[in-house]
C-alpha cells in the first residue's frame, strides 16, 4: 500500500500551522505505518483534545477522537475488548501529561498494549499559547508573561518509573530515527511511550524567539544526541535520544485472557 | 433453565440484571455505597469470557465503557454521587457519539463527600444535566430487586434501542437492602441486541446517518467499516463539521431520539390509584414508604394511591398530568429538596395543589413522615 | 545498491504552507521559494534523491520519484 493511501486525502492540506513539527509527525507515522505492512483496518488511533489531537482524523484507519485527556482511558476500552487491533495514541503534551497526567501513568503501569506517541511542542497551541507541564522554567507563554517559573516532567523517566516497557525520543527533526523508533513502538507488546520532540513557530516559536520552523529544527538537532554517543558523554545537558527502554513484560491483555481461561476452566 | 430465587443486596439485583440484559464490559472505580456491583462483576465477568478493568479513576472508567461500547461490547459503569459528577464529560460524549452504555448512579447524600454511607435522591437533576449543553437523556429507577433487575435489562435495551447513555438512578437504601430476587429464565424477558449495519466491508457506511425510523444501524469499530469518532459536530461520516445546517440537525436528533419517544421510553406503576383523592408521585426507595402508607389507609377506605416513576428521564409529563388530574392533592413523596416535585408541578394543570414530602438528613422517609405532610395538607395539624 | 538518479520532485501546491523547512535542510539547495511562497524545484540536476525534503515535509507535499521507485510510487 503506498504511502499517501494512508491518509484521508480529502482533508488537505491539513489544519496545521506552516512549518508545525505534528505535519512531520504524521509523515513519520504513515512511513511507519507503511513499512509494518500494517492494514488500515488493523489500526485504531484514539486522540485526545488539541492540535495534536487532530491527527486521528487525517489518517485512513479506525479513528477515535476523544475528549481532552482521555485518550488513553478510551484507548484502554478499545484494545481489552478487541485485543487483536493495533492501537495507536496521538496525544499533545499538556493532553497526555496535565489533564491526562493520570491516565499516562496508570496505563504505563498496567502495560496495555497502547503505543502512545507525545507529540511535545511545549506548548498548548490551540487555546492560543499557554504554557504546558512540559515548557519548563523560564519561557514565555500567555500564561507566564514573566516566563514560567514551572518545572518540566521528564517524559522518559516518567514513563520508565511507571512501568512503560518500551520507552524512547525522539525529533521532528530526525525523520528517519523516529520513524524506525515508531516502527518499533508499535510492534512491541505492551505500553510503548514515544516522545517526539515537535515545534510550534506559531505561539512558543515566536514567543520566546526561536525564530521559524526550520530555526526551531536546527535548535532540535543542536540540543539532542543519541543515547550513548560522544556528544552525550562531553555534553550531559543535551537531551538523549534514542530508545530507553524496551522489555519483553506481562502485558494487560494477556494477562487477562488467561484469568478468563482459568476461571472458566475451573467452571467446568 | 428455570428461575432462580436468590436473596441478595441491591447491588447484586443490578449485577444479575446486567448479566442477564447480556453485560460484557464493566469499568469501574470503588466508591461507597455502589462498589458491589463492580466487585460482583469483576468475579461474574471473565465467566462468561466478559471483561472487567478497575480502572484509575471515576473518568477513566466512563472512558473505557465508552472505548469498549464502540467495538460492540455491551458496556456498564456503577458509581455514586462525586463520581458522578466526574463522569459528567464522559456521559456527555457518549450522547454526542451516540455510543450505548450503562451508568449505575447508587446515590448517597450531597453534594460533595456528602453522606456517602446513608440515603438520598439528590441527584435527579444532575442525571438530567450533569454534562453541559443541550442533550437528552434516559434515566430509569426502582423501588424494589425485582424492579432493580428488570431496569437494569431496560437499561441496556434503551440504550442499544436509542444509541445513548442510560442512567439507572439508585440509592444507597435500594442498594444494600437485602430481599427476595427471581432471576428469570432465559428468554423471558425481551433482551435488545446492538443494531449493526448489513453493509458490507468497502460500501459507504454512514455511522450517523439515521433511517428513517431514526435508528442508526452501528458498525464495531475496528470491524469492517472505518469511520471517525468524535465529540465534536460532525457529519453522517462521523466528520467534524461547523456547518451550521449540519449542527442543528444532529442536536435535534439527539433530542429529538428520546424526546419524541417518551411514551416507549415511560415506565411507571400505580399502587391502589382507582379513584384516588390523594396521589403520592414517589420513585425508588422513597416509594416504598408511599406503598406501605397508601396500603394500610386503603384499608381504612381512605381514597390515597401512589404513582411510582421508574423512568424520571425524559419526564413522563403526559402521563402525570393524565394520572394527577382530578386529584384534591398530589404529594411528591422523596428524598431531596423537591427535585421530581418541580417537574411534577410543571406537568400539572393546578401546580398549587403539588407538596413536596421529603427528607433530606440521610434517614430513609417513613410512613410516619409522610403522614404528617398529609395531616397538614388536610388541614388537620400534626 | 546502485546509486539513484532522480525522475522527478512532485511538490503538491495545494497542500504546501511555505514553511521553509524542505529549503534550508536540503543538502544542495535543490529548492526554493516562489512569489506565492511555495517550495519549487530549480536545480534537480543537483538533487541526491536523500528524501529528506519528502520525510521532513509537515504538510505532506513533496514526493521524491527516483529511477528505482518501480511501477506505482512506493514513497
Amino acid at each position: 500500500m503506498a504511502v499517501k493511501d494512508y491518509l484521508r486525502q480529502r482533508f488537505f492540506p491539513h489544519m496545521w500551522c506552516p512549518g508545525c513539527g505534528h505535519g512531520t509527525i504524521l509523515n513519520s507515522l504513515i512511513r511507519a505505518i507503511e513499512g509494518l505492512e500494517l492494514k488500515p483496518h488493523e489500526i485504531v488511533m484514539t486522540s485526545g483534545i488539541g492540535c495534536s489531537a487532530r491527527i486521528s482524523g487525517y489518517v485512513n484507519v479506525h479513528s477515535l477522537h476523544t475528549m481532552h485527556g482521555r485518550a488513553l482511558a478510551c484507548a484502554t476500552g478499545v484494545k481489552l475488548s478487541r485485543p487483536h487491533l493495533k492501537v495507536l495514541v496521538p496525544m499533545g503534551d499538556g493532553d497526555a501529561l496535565a489533564i491526562g497526567g493520570n491516565h499516562f501513568i496508570h496505563a504505563a503501569r498496567r502495560n496495555i498494549d497502547l503505543t502512545a506517541i507525545v507529540m511535545n511542542n511545549r506548548i498548548y497551541g490551540m487555546t492560543g499559547g499557554q504554557f504546558s507541564p512540559l515548557s519548563g522554567v523560564g519561557i514565555k507563554a500567555t500564561t507566564a508573561p514573566f516566563t514560567t517559573i514551572d518545572n518540566s516532567f521528564d517524559v522518559v523517566e516518567l514513563a520508565k518509573a511507571a512501568g512503560a516497557s518500551f520507552v524512547a525520543r525522539s525529533t521532528a527533526f530526525h525523520v528517519k530515527e523516529c520513524k524506525d523508533i515508531l516502527k518499533k513502538a508499535i510492534e512491541h507488546k505492551g505500553f510503548s511511550v514515544v516522545e517526539i520532540l515537535s515545534q510550534c513557530p506559531t505561539h512558543y516559536g515566536r514567543k520566546n524567539k526561536e525564530g521559524d520552523a526550520a530555526s526551531m529544527l536546527e535548535f532540535q538537532k543542536k540540543m539532542t544526541a543519541k543515547i550513548g554517543s560522544k556528544a552525550l558523554q562531553e555534553n550531559p545537558n543535551l537531551i538523549a535520544r534514542g530508545i530507553f527502554v524496551d522489555l519483553d513484560k506481562a502485558e494487560y491483555c494477556t494477562e487477562y485472557e488467561k484469568i478468563i481461561d482459568s476461571v472458566m476452566k475451573e467452571k467446568v | 433453565m428455570n428461575n432462580t430465587i436468590k436473596f441478595v443486596q441491591g447491588n447484586e439485583a443490578c449485577v444479575e440484571g446486567a448479566l442477564y440484559a447480556g453485560i460484557d464490559f464493566f469499568a469501574g472505580y470503588p466508591i461507597t455505597p455502589s462498589t458491589e456491583i463492580m466487585e460482583l462483576l469483576a468475579a461474574r465477568l471473565p465467566e462468561r469470557g466478559g471483561k472487567f478493568i478497575q480502572m484509575e479513576d471515576e473518568i477513566a472508567s466512563m472512558c473505557a465503557i465508552i472505548g469498549a461500547s464502540l467495538t460492540g461490547r455491551k458496556a456498564m459503569t456503577a458509581t455514586s454521587g462525586p463520581g458522578f459528577s466526574l463522569k459528567q464529560e464522559a456521559i456527555g460524549y457518549a450522547c454526542m457519539t451516540e455510543i450505548p452504555c450503562v451508568i449505575a448512579n447508587v446515590q448517597r447524600g450531597g453534594p460533595s463527600t456528602g453522606n456517602p454511607t446513608h440515603v438520598s435522591q439528590g441527584d435527579v437533576n444532575q442525571a438530567r444535566w450533569g454534562t453541559h449543553g443541550d442533550h437528552s437523556i434516559i434515566a430509569l429507577t426502582a423501588s424494589n430487586h425485582q424492579d432493580v433487575f428488570e431496569m437494569t435489562v431496560d437499561a441496556f435495551n434503551l440504550a442499544e434501542t436509542y444509541r445513548t447513555p442510560v442512567i439507572l438512578l439508585f440509592d444507597e437504601a435500594e442498594g444494600h437492602m437485602r430481599e427476595k430476587l427471581v432471576v428469570p429464565a432465559e428468554g423471558e424477558l425481551e433482551v435488545v441486541s446492538r443494531l449493526r449495519t448489513s453493509l458490507g466491508r468497502d460500501v459507504d457506511y454512514h455511522p450517523y446517518l439515521p433511517r428513517e425510523d431514526g435508528r442508526l444501524p452501528m458498525s464495531d469499530f475496528g470491524g469492517e467499516h472505518r469511520f471517525n469518532v468524535t465529540g465534536l459536530f460532525h457529519d453522517m461520516w462521523g466528520f467534524p463539521s461547523n456547518n451550521p445546517k449540519v449542527i442543528r440537525e444532529l442536536l435535534r436528533h439527539i433530542v429529538d431520539k428520546i424526546e419524541n419517544n417518551v411514551h416507549e421510553i415511560t415506565r411507571y406503576k400505580e399502587h391502589y390509584m382507582e379513584g384516588a383523592e390523594y396521589v403520592m408521585v414517589s420513585y425508588g426507595s422513597s416509594a416504598r414508604s408511599a406503598i406501605h402508607l397508601a396500603k394500610a389507609r386503603r384499608a381504612r377506605g381512605e381514597k390515597i394511591g401512589v404513582l411510582e416513576l421508574q423512568s424520571i428521564w425524559p419526564f413522563p409529563v403526559e402521563m402525570v398530568r393524565e394520572k394527577c388530574a382530578g386529584a384534591k392533592a398530589v404529594l411528591v413523596v422523596e428524598m431531596n429538596l423537591g427535585q421530581v416535585a418541580a417537574q411534577v408541578k410543571a406537568a400539572v394543570t393546578e401546580p398549587e395543589r403539588v407538596f413536596l414530602a421529603n427528607r433530606i438528613d440521610g434517614k430513609l422517609i417513613t410512613p410516619e413522615d409522610i403522614k404528617i405532610y398529609i395531616r397538614v395538607i388536610q388541614g388537620r395539624g400534626v | 545498491m546502485a546509486k539513484q538518479k532522480l525522475k522527478e520532485i512532485v511538490i503538491n501546491r495545494d497542500w504546501c504552507k511555505g514553511c521553509g523547512i524542505c529549503i534550508h535542510f536540503c543538502p544542495t539547495k535543490v529548492l526554493e521559494l516562489d512569489a506565492k511562497e511555495k517550495s519549487v524545484v530549480v536545480r534537480p540536476e543537483d538533487c541526491i534523491c536523500c528524501r529528506m525534503c519528502e520525510l521532513r515535509c509537515p504538510d505532506l507535499a513533496i514526493e521524491v520519484i527516483t529511477d528505482q521507485d518501480e511501477g506505482e510510487n512506493n514513497e
